[in-house]
């Protein structure tokens, strides 16, 4: 029954996914879609690990950073296959979250936040000081074009589908998890360790085998997003963006397979139209003002779990199937 | 299966001692399990007996002594390694996961029976489908032996306290363990709720399950129990046949000397 009902809205996303391009003409209005999936395709990791098995991380940008840089430094100065410089930053960043992990994940809760956070710091110095690999600030410039079977995906259009492509099967993956035996030893975890353990559940094992998953998930989203600017530099993969991504996820709705897209969805455009707002401001005040999205996005996260604390997408669902009962016993 | 009476102890812990600091809460304990014969540990509050449970399912490390199980040491293995082995258990105060439905909760139970991995449920494979449909079928048995096939799809959280330990037992049969430790399974429960129990326990022998219970309440454990050990201050101080341990002096002394003190 549950499971139709999630097959039926699987294939609902898919055909609004196919069929948004054609509604949205504007190229601007465009790319922000293309931002959403990229976001949408990180915070599907995220949910992964904070919704289902109830560990935080501080620090994801980092492993969008990586395998964005891995995307730039191997195709720009090495000449790779952008899509062999892809799956070998995907690589290199599991292996990463593997070792960062195995320490780590024997935290819990603020602790483990604290480390997750102080390690996406570290990699995002890293970023800024190795200038020989990564240019420091400026960068690397020139990241080519992704291209599948000779055709360019030099188009908004073309990325979207792309991107989005990666967030439908991203989607469907989690799904399947949810409701599988190593997604309810995740929800186990989140619930009771101990609990969990003495269900004969390896915690320490799984809980690191979803943080390499969700890793790995973000690095595709890092890459993919280098790909579309064709340009590396450190500043999206800094502090500010590990949080906005949690905001997304939490947002969506923790443990919820639509909540990354819709939590990715609400944030992304919010940011877009925060930013002209914050240069208003700052006009009308007579000096800078920046990132009014930051506050903005703090004061959404403390709404959210005050008010919401299952996400929007959980809360309205759940308010949706209380419409519904008395009509179902009438 | 037959009930039959095997001498070789299916669990076997000897000279079992756990410290906490300066304090002991359970000195030298001897004491073997046979197969498919219900035991029961017995004794006031803060005898040991819920330590020797969290040392048995390795969530303590013992500081001193062995147990075997099934001529194998256990004593200091990680938990799921122990549940993985055979050894199921229920908590004092159950433990339920938040949000999941009635049969996932009891699905959780067949894990150390399955094998299908993060990859595997991610893309779909055709083996973690079938092991799903598998697994569903034989959870749904169990939650008919406890009666809660109808409440297969509410939320665990959300029954009465009664039926919350009648779910963890259906988690924890599903395993298919050797041994089952069941950590004051009556308490909270009404009369009614309680001779329902009693038979669900009594039926385990007949599922290749053999139960080591502790319990406060006395009449549960004599009714079911084949063997009965009695702890005090950490010490086993009593054990044989049900009747034979209730008239022992030294027991009387220790539950009415708890009862004087609760007075």
């Amino acid at each position: 029954m549950r499971r139709l009902r999630t097959r039926i809205a699987l294939i609902a996303f898919g055909v609004v996914l196919l069929a948004a391009p054609l509604l949205v003409r504007q190229p601007y209005h465009q790319s922000i879609l293309v931002f959403i999936g990229i976001n949408a395709l990180a915070a599907t990791g995220l949910n992964l690990l904070m919704g289902y098995a109830g560990q935080v991380s501080l620090g994801h940008a980092a492993f969008l950073g990586i395998g964005g840089y891995a995307s730039a430094v191997l195709t720009v100065n090495h000449g790779a296959n952008p899509w062999l410089a892809m799956i070998a930053g995907i690589a290199l960043t599991c292996l990463v979250a593997w070792i960062i992990g195995i320490p780590t994940l024997r935290l819990h809760g603020h602790y483990l936040a604290i480390a997750t956070l102080g390690f996406g710091m570290i990699v995002y110095v890293v970023f800024v000081e190795w200038r020989g690999l990564t240019g420091g600030q400026s960068g690397i410039p020139g990241v080519p074009e992704l291209s599948i079977a000779g055709v360019s995906l030099d188009t908004h259009v073309r990325f979207y589908y792309l991107v989005w492509a990666c967030v439908y099967l991203a989607t469907i993956a989690s799904a399947n998890i949810a409701s599988s035996r190593p997604g309810r030893a995740l929800r186990a975890i989140s619930s009771s360790e101990l609990a969990a353990q003495t269900a004969g559940i390896n915690t320490a094992r799984y809980k690191l085998q979803v943080f390499v998953l969700s890793a790995g998930l973000a690095s595709l989203a890092g890459s993919m997003f280098v790909h579309y600017i064709n340009f590396a530099n450190p500043e999206p993969f800094n502090f500010s963006y590990s949080i906005e991504l949690v905001v997304m996820a939490v947002l969506g709705g923790l443990g919820n397979i639509w909540g990354p897209a819709v939590g990715a969805g609400v944030i992304t455009t919010l940011g877009q139209v925060l930013q002209p707002m914050g240069k208003l401001l700052g006009d009308l005040l007579g000096r800078t003002v920046s990132d009014l999205d930051v506050p903005a996005f703090g004061l959404i996260l403390v709404l959210i779990l005050i008010f919401l604390p299952r996400g929007v997408t959980t809360s309205l669902s759940a308010l949706a199937q209380r419409r519904r009962r008395p009509s179902e016993a009438a | 299966m037959a009930v039959m009476e095997n001498s070789e102890p299916i669990l076997e812990m000897r000279g079992l001692t756990k410290r906490f600091g300066g304090l002991v809460a359970v000195d030298g304990v001897d004491l073997s399990l046979s197969r498919a014969l219900i035991t029961a540990i017995i004794g006031p509050n803060g005898a040991g007996k819920t330590t020797i449970f969290n040392m048995l399912s390795g969530v303590l490390r013992p500081t001193a002594g062995t147990i075997h199980f099934r001529g194998r040491r256990i004593e200091g293995a990680p938990p799921y390694a122990i549940a993985a082995l055979g050894i199921a258990r229920t908590f004092q105060n159950v433990q339920l996961f938040e949000g999941m439905s009635v049969l996932e909760t009891v699905m959780i139970g067949r894990h150390t029976r399955t094998r299908s991995g993060l990859l595997g449920a991610a893309l779909g494979l055709p083996g973690s489908a079938r092991e799903e449909r598998a697994g569903r079928a034989i959870c749904i048995e169990a939650l008919e032996f406890v009666g809660l096939a109808t409440r297969a799809e509410d939320e665990a959280t959300s029954l009465p306290f009664g039926q919350q330990r009648l779910v963890e037992l259906a988690r924890a049969t599903v395993a298919q363990p050797q041994v089952l430790l069941l950590d004051e399974p009556a308490a909270g429960l009404n009369t009614r709720e309680r001779t329902e129990l009693a038979r669900l326990i009594a039926g385990l022998p007949q599922r290749g399950i053999t139960p080591l219970l502790v319990d406060h309440d006395m009449d549960l454990v004599m009714d079911i129990s084949n063997r009965v050990s009695v702890l005090n201050h950490g010490r086993k101080i009593a054990e044989g046949p049900p009747r034979q341990v209730q008239s022992d002096p030294g027991v009387i002394e220790a539950y009415l000397g708890e009862e004087a003190a609760a007075c």
